[in-house]
């Protein structure tokens, strides 16, 4: 892998909040931009709006086309007029989650009143954190309360963080493949992708932007490393099985030919590329903080362990959604979850959705998801008396 | 929505809490949200039905009486619902402890043992009897505890739960003429419908109207 240029940061709509925003840790960010899009038109009441939270290395581009990569949006397949989340309906808000790369403050930000840029210096940010600056942006759009919360994988708990943090802010929360708290195979999964960076050369102690370069080999195997623990065996199996890969150039090439070392499988292959067009579109120093941000998450800590107490009395709907293959955020914990909120007697729907395609089906064709996603909010809607 | 269902939501107040512990397809709920201004709740089973009920807007969640009542909290709803379902959860006397304890009122239906055909056929032929509501191989059926509406009966004097109200119903979930006599609706009832109200006072024969 060759040496790849500092990321473009490009120029995102954005929202500045000067007061800035106290912190979990007990700092003070001194100022706080929040990059955004929405999509749909708030109706006159302000009741139609929608918070879309995305996941880990998603970003604000739900719906339409990203401005690096100049791929689709990541789900537009559910957001947008006449899908699941239909923008002739609903207002649909996404925000760039704080410590990402996309516009929203975050390492590669410049720190308040100087010429550098926070890199390792940032500070330790939470999904609250998050989800708390989200806020400030829905306020500003004129927004008093939410119809929904929906997110997915990290998402998902930035969707419950919202439910536990302003219970009386929003209708419903629709959780996908998430959890109340980040597990410890979780941590652990996160602590390899951050080791890989920490051992690239051209980490640089987290100011390789002063060198013109990114750590893109240790990016990309963490990278690379986290996109299996997206999927799943079975679905591995199904896409690559133990194909071996032939020299496109040569049809003819036998197998042998292809280096000791080289991508010989598809499925290496298949990584590879995954990683190498990540680092193009992610910055290392917010992979960090953001791994780390999931690492601290866990309702029930604020309550001795006991989950349902962070749910108390709460009068938001909720619809719980987990995927059979899904080995990251598994069924068992989305029914520990939905146990916690029957505890809470909050009014739940839980389906767990049965596919092979691993942790990344809630971005995948899934017809039972959509249905769900349709079916869920409308019932919100019919319920709240919405047109 | 089946008679049977219907004889249940009249049974419902309005504007109640209401959890329907094997909801289906969603039929009771829905008309209970629609038609009587309940909060209305289901819990399922199949995945199936859950996907197709949450799809329609329903709030039902994947679960089963014997493993997810235990985790509801005291008096989370009005009423507790488990229709034709009884016969074939593990331990049916603790799933109707766990419906009264979490519900005011608990509904329950179930296929009636005691009827007339059930005791002739296992008479006659000396084999397990088949018939139309009984219609699986003993070796097959999910109706691992089979009971008669006196065994019912038995069980709530025994838990001392009081019977509000209750009904003998056919198979197609009309209600059937045998009020009069619980001997004679053990007899001739297929399904029987039972209202019961967590102990607190009076014995079966004195609460219960029919008897």
């Amino acid at each position: 892998m060759n040496s790849t240029a500092p990321l473009d940061v490009g120029d995102h709509q954005h929202a500045t909040f000067a007061e800035g925003l106290d912190l979990e840790c007990g700092v003070h960010l001194p100022s706080l931009d929040v990059a955004y899009r929405t999509y749909g038109q708030l109706s006159p009441r302000r009741d139609n709006a929608i918070v879309v939270c995305h996941a880990f290395t998603g970003d604000q581009y739900v719906a339409d086309t990203h401005p690096l990569t100049g791929k689709p949006g990541w789900w537009g397949r559910m957001v947008g007029p006449g899908r699941p989340i239909d923008t002739n309906r609903f207002f649909v808000i996404c925000t760039n989650v704080l410590g990402g790369c996309m516009g929203s403050t975050g390492p590669r930000s410049l720190k308040p009143g100087s010429t550098e840029r926070w890199g390792t210096d940032f500070p330790p940010i939470t999904v609250r954190d998050m989800v708390r600056a989200q806020y400030k942006l829905v306020c500003s759009l004129g927004v008093e309360r939410l119809f929904a919360v929906v997110g997915g994988s990290m998402g998902g708990m930035q969707a419950l963080e919202w439910a536990v943090t302003y219970p009386r802010m929003m209708l419903a929360v629709m959780p996908i493949a998430t959890a109340p708290y980040h597990s410890a195979q979780n941590i652990a999964f996160n602590e390899v992708g951050r080791q890989a960076i920490f051992a690239d050369p051209d980490w640089h102690g987290g100011r390789y932007w002063e060198q013109n370069i990114v750590p893109a080999r240790g990016l990309a195997v963490a990278r690379m490393m986290a996109h299996i623990t997206y999927l799943s065996e079975e679905a591995l199996t199904r896409k690559f099985g133990r194909r071996v890969r032939r020299d496109p150039k040569d049809a003819q090439a036998p197998e042998a030919s292809l280096a000791m070392f080289g991508d010989v499988f598809e499925v290496e292959s298949y990584l590879r590329y995954q990683g190498s067009a990540f680092v193009r579109r992610f910055d290392a120093n917010s992979y960090l903080t953001i791994t780390r941000a999931m690492d601290w998450f866990d309702l029930a800590a604020e309550h001795d362990g006991e989950l349902p107490a962070a749910f108390a009395g709460t009068p938001v709907r909720f619809c719980v959604v987990s995927f059979s293959s899904d080995w990251l955020f598994p069924t068992s914990t989305s029914r520990y979850l939905v146990r916690a909120l029957n505890q809470a007697a909050a009014n739940v729907s839980f389906v767990e959705i049965e596919t092979d395609k691993g942790h990344d089906s809630f971005l995948l064709e899934e017809p039972d998801l959509d249905r769900t996603v349709r079916g869920f909010l409308g019932g919100v809607a019919d319920h709240a008396g919405l047109a | 929505m089946r008679l049977d269902q219907r004889l249940i939501a009249e049974m419902i107040e309005p504007g109640t809490r209401v959890l329907d512990v094997g909801s289906g397809d969603g039929a009771l709920i829905d008309h209970l949200f629609r038609l009587r201004g309940c909060d209305a709740r289901g819990i399922e089973i199949d995945m199936r039905e859950v996907t197709r009920s949450v799809a329609h807007g329903l709030p039902v969640v994947h679960g089963d009486a014997d493993h997810d009542l235990a985790h509801y909290p005291d008096d989370a709803f009005d009423y507790v619902v488990l229709q034709r379902t009884l016969q074939a959860v593990e331990r049916p006397r603790e799933v109707l402890r766990q419906m009264l304890r979490i519900g005011r009122h608990a509904i329950v239906s179930f296929p009636n043992f005691g009827h007339w055909q059930l005791r002739l056929k296992l008479l006659l032929s000396g084999r397990m009897p088949m018939t139309a509501v009984w219609h699986t191989q003993w070796y097959e059926t999910p109706n691992i505890h089979p009971c008669t509406i006196r065994d019912f009966i038995a069980l709530c004097e025994e838990e001392g739960y009081c019977v509000q109200q209750w009904m003998a119903v056919d198979e197609d979930g009309e209600r059937a003429p045998w009020r009069r006599s619980i001997r004679l609706a053990n007899l001739f009832g297929e399904q029987a419908l039972f209202l019961l109200r967590r102990e607190g006072g009076q014995r079966v024969e004195s609460c219960s109207p029919a008897s």
